[in-house]
């Protein structure tokens, strides 16, 4: 159970566009709202009206400057949750087998009552996509809301991720990467769409896709035209008048 | 790496447990009356007492059964079924050594092997990692099987393999601060490249971190963000070296080999070993600190 499959039928996962992205944190509050009353122990807050709330989350949003060597900085507002590697580091490690990679759409589950809470899998992924649940001492992550994605009882355009549902820009995309025809592929493709840190042989399946090119003011002389400002009319009047004082 | 006193009692306390029940089971010494009941209970307490440790940091220790089934994948389960299987191989051993009643060694040597194996199945913990650069090298089981060998000898009152052994951890603990301080450096991830902001896209440049993505610290910042100031980790490195080390390894060839002066050593080494074992935690640091601009 804890070996990871060699092969998964469909490969569901999220495009997240950050271009789009105005960091609202909108599907961080969708995220934590819909996992704390459906799929396993409610994602726990500890002291959340106190001094120091903390609490555990699937998906943050950081934001972040990048300064290019010429011209203005930029920021770019950045999701990070689950990427359901292919190879996902988190799965083997498991000694429980809690930990484990659906072979039929390749999401990667935590069995909450196997989990023993030692913390490995967290330890073992490269991008923070874990987080211990403090209260019931058991492995929280991205479930891709698995509770939401099959459910017949809700409305098919309710039948994607929380965050997806609610992303009020369209920053993320829900698909299968396994269908070279999906949206989700067809825009990765399109978009040059990326893998983070590939050089750890995760193989996510999450894709992130890059800022696009934008039009930019020309800024060698910002205030140039302010210098010769003509006023005409009454300002032009008084400007002669002041001129000669 | 948060440094969790749980798992630090847990490796150095098993570590050097399971290094002695090797010596034992292997016949070197091989006491007889109530001394054997005496140093086997020192090795049977040290490495259930670590065992039991490591239980403190689990979040559902109730379950801990299930760890006994991944052994195909998981360094950790693999770990807990050589461990229980090396104290059930070496009981009878235990058990005739205390009583007289010469039965064969073959089972203490296999179970001398098996306590070999754990120490190095918790290593492989650690050292599988590849997220945690300074742990993801062949130092990490060099070192906790130089540490079990060492300690283990020391309780063993085994002063000639006791001097190497130390000897030899001085030279690998050297050997893992030089190689573990540039490790972390040399896989060249940065928080651009974490992002893939630095180098892709049509903006390209320096990223820094324009806002956290949450107030307080997450299980991720305090589990895996820690950071020792550098004023401490010379003087601590220092204790390491020579306590754990260089200490036993003369204090082993001067001193007469009787109990009192075992465990005066035995004393001088647990204060390296466990000064040691802080700053691997303490020390280690994961990738995962990039996305928030901290190490």
């Amino acid at each position: 159970m804890t070996s990871l499959p060699t092969h998964t039928e469909k490969k569901l996962g999220l495009a997240i566009d950050l271009d789009t992205c105005v960091g609202c944190q909108a599907c961080v509050t969708a995220c934590k709202g819909w996992n704390d009353q459906g799929y396993g122990a409610p994602l726990s807050d500890q002291d959340p009206y106190g001094a120091a709330p903390s609490g555990a989350f699937l998906n943050r949003v950081h934001s972040y400057e990048i300064t290019p060597p010429e011209g203005a900085a930029v920021i770019v507002n950045f999701p990070r949750s689950c990427l359901h590697c292919d190879d996902a580091p988190c799965v083997p490690v498991c000694p429980t087998g809690a930990s484990y990679k659906r072979m039929e759409d390749g999401i990667v589950l935590v069995n909450e009552d196997a989990c023993i809470g030692c913390g490995l899998c967290a330890w073992a992924c490269p991008y923070g996509a874990r987080e211990m649940d403090a209260d019931v001492g058991v492995m929280k992550k991205c479930t891709l809301c698995v509770d939401r994605i099959y459910n017949d009882h809700l409305p098919e355009e309710d039948r994607v991720p929380a965050c997806v549902r609610t992303c009020p820009t369209g920053a993320r995309h829900f698909g299968d990467f396994a269908d070279p025809d999906s949206h989700v592929s067809k825009l990765t493709a399109a978009r040059g769409g990326y893998d983070l840190m590939p050089d750890l042989g995760t193989r996510p399946t999450n894709k992130y896709l890059p800022q696009r090119r934008k039009d930019s003011p020309d800024m060698s002389a910002p205030l140039a035209p302010l210098l010769d400002i003509q006023a005409t009319g009454f300002a032009g009047w008084l400007d002669k008048v002041l001129g000669k004082i | 790496m948060h440094p969790a006193p749980s798992v630090i009692i847990f490796t150095v306390l098993a570590g050097i447990g399971f290094g002695l029940l090797a010596f034992l089971g292997a016949g070197y010494p091989a006491p007889v009356g109530w001394p054997a009941f005496f140093h086997w209970g020192l090795g049977y307490s040290l490495a259930v007492g670590g065992l039991l440790a490591s239980t403190f940091h689990l979040g559902n220790p109730q379950r801990f059964l299930r760890a006994f089934t991944q052994w195909r994948s998981s360094w950790l389960s693999r770990e807990a079924i050589s461990s229980v299987a090396c104290l059930l191989a070496l009981a009878p051993v235990a058990l005739s050594d205390w009583l007289g009643l010469g039965w064969p060694r073959a089972l203490g040597l296999i179970g001398a092997a098996l306590a070999l194996l754990t120490i190095f199945c918790t290593a492989m913990i650690y050292a599988q990692l590849k997220t945690i650069p300074r742990w993801n090298h062949w130092t990490t089981p060099a070192l906790f099987m130089a540490f079990a060998g060492a300690g283990g000898a020391i309780l063993a009152g085994q002063s000639a393999a006791g001097a190497v052994m130390s000897a030899l951890l001085v030279a690998l603990l050297l050997t893992a601060f030089r190689i573990g301080d540039g490790a972390f450096a040399a896989r060249a991830q940065t928080l651009g490249t974490a992002t893939g902001l630095g180098t892709i896209g049509p903006v390209q440049g320096a990223v820094r971190v324009f806002e956290q993505p949450h107030t307080s610290p997450n299980y991720l910042m305090r589990e895996m963000i820690y950071l020792v100031a550098r004023k401490h980790i010379r003087p601590l490195r220092s204790i390491a070296l020579i306590c754990a080390g260089i200490g036993p390894a003369v204090l082993l060839t001067i001193l007469p080999p009787v109990a009192w002066a075992f465990a005066t050593i035995a004393a001088v080494h647990l204060i390296g070993a466990f000064a040691a074992r802080w700053l691997f935690f303490a020390q280690a640091e994961h990738v995962v600190g990039l996305y928030y601009g901290q190490r």
